[in-house]
């Protein structure tokens, strides 16, 4: 249904650096349409980042995200070679969910 | 280029509002919110009422926590804001742009062992203050910059 995410995962030294490329219309709900009626939001509610079993990462996204979102943090104690996995829930109920090898 | 862009985005869109309509889509298509998700705190207009629906106080300026965003942003529907804070024990980062119609952004949660240092792409409507708000304890501090946006991504 949706295009897969692109993940970057670094590691250096004992941190992971992880670049996230969602692929989202992340419409906000201000726009409208050619016949002036207002597109309904869709967007990304919720993203979270596991790694190990454990979460690393969670966050709450409003409307105002952009579309395609992109979104960066680190954490300590990842291995090069371990999996990270991305997941988000949009205010459809869609899901995804995707896994990256840390390099 | 940009408004043709625009233009097509918005047409797009359509489509997908009438298949809705038609009842093309599943029902899960309607609207719903993800569990969790803080509704209150992301229909708030302003820092104070975005830092209170979050569950907390009077936020405090702190030179610990730092804004990373653009002075003038030429394309308001992409705005690459980050923040990191150098407050011990920060547990949640959240972006709050004071004239979008929402003013809360994004909030994200901090788990012990992720850095506090995060950065997204966000839309702003117009130019505004643009706050990062980290809380630390029971406590919340904030920063501030101001964005102008040359082209408003929020409307049409």
């Amino acid at each position: 249904m949706s295009d897969p995410m692109r993940i970057r995962a670094q590691a250096q030294g004992d941190k992971v650096t992880v670049r996230v490329l969602v692929s989202h219309e992340m419409e906000s709900g201000q726009r409208r349409d050619a016949a002036g009626k207002i597109i309904p939001a869709w967007f990304i509610q919720s993203i979270s980042a596991v790694y190990d079993g454990k979460t690393v990462m969670s966050a709450q996204w409003g409307p105002a995200v952009s579309k395609n979102p992109f979104l960066q943090f680190s954490f300590k104690g990842g291995k090069a070679g371990d999996k990270i996995s991305i997941s988000w829930v949009d205010n459809h109920g869609d899901k995804r969910t995707d896994e990256a090898v840390i390099s | 280029m940009e408004r043709r862009e625009f233009m097509q985005k918005g047409s797009g869109a359509t489509v997908l509002g009438l298949a809705v309509a038609a009842g093309l889509m599943p029902a899960a298509a309607g609207a719903q919110n993800a569990p969790g998700w803080n509704k209150t705190a992301f229909e708030t207009k302003s820092l104070n009422d975005a830092v209170k629906a979050l569950g907390g106080n009077a936020p405090v300026e702190s030179k610990d926590l730092i804004l990373q965003a653009p002075e003038i942003a030429e394309n308001g529907s992409v705005v690459r804001i980050g923040a990191q804070s150098n407050i011990p024990g920060t547990t949640q980062i959240a972006f709050v742009i004071e004239k979008n119609p929402s003013a809360l952004a994004a909030a994200f949660d901090i788990p012990a062992g992720t850095d506090a240092n995060v950065s997204t792409n966000v839309k702003m409507g117009q130019s505004s203050n643009v706050y990062a708000v980290a809380k630390a304890g029971d406590k919340y501090f904030y920063a501030a910059k101001e964005v102008k946006v040359t082209l408003g991504g929020c409307g049409g």
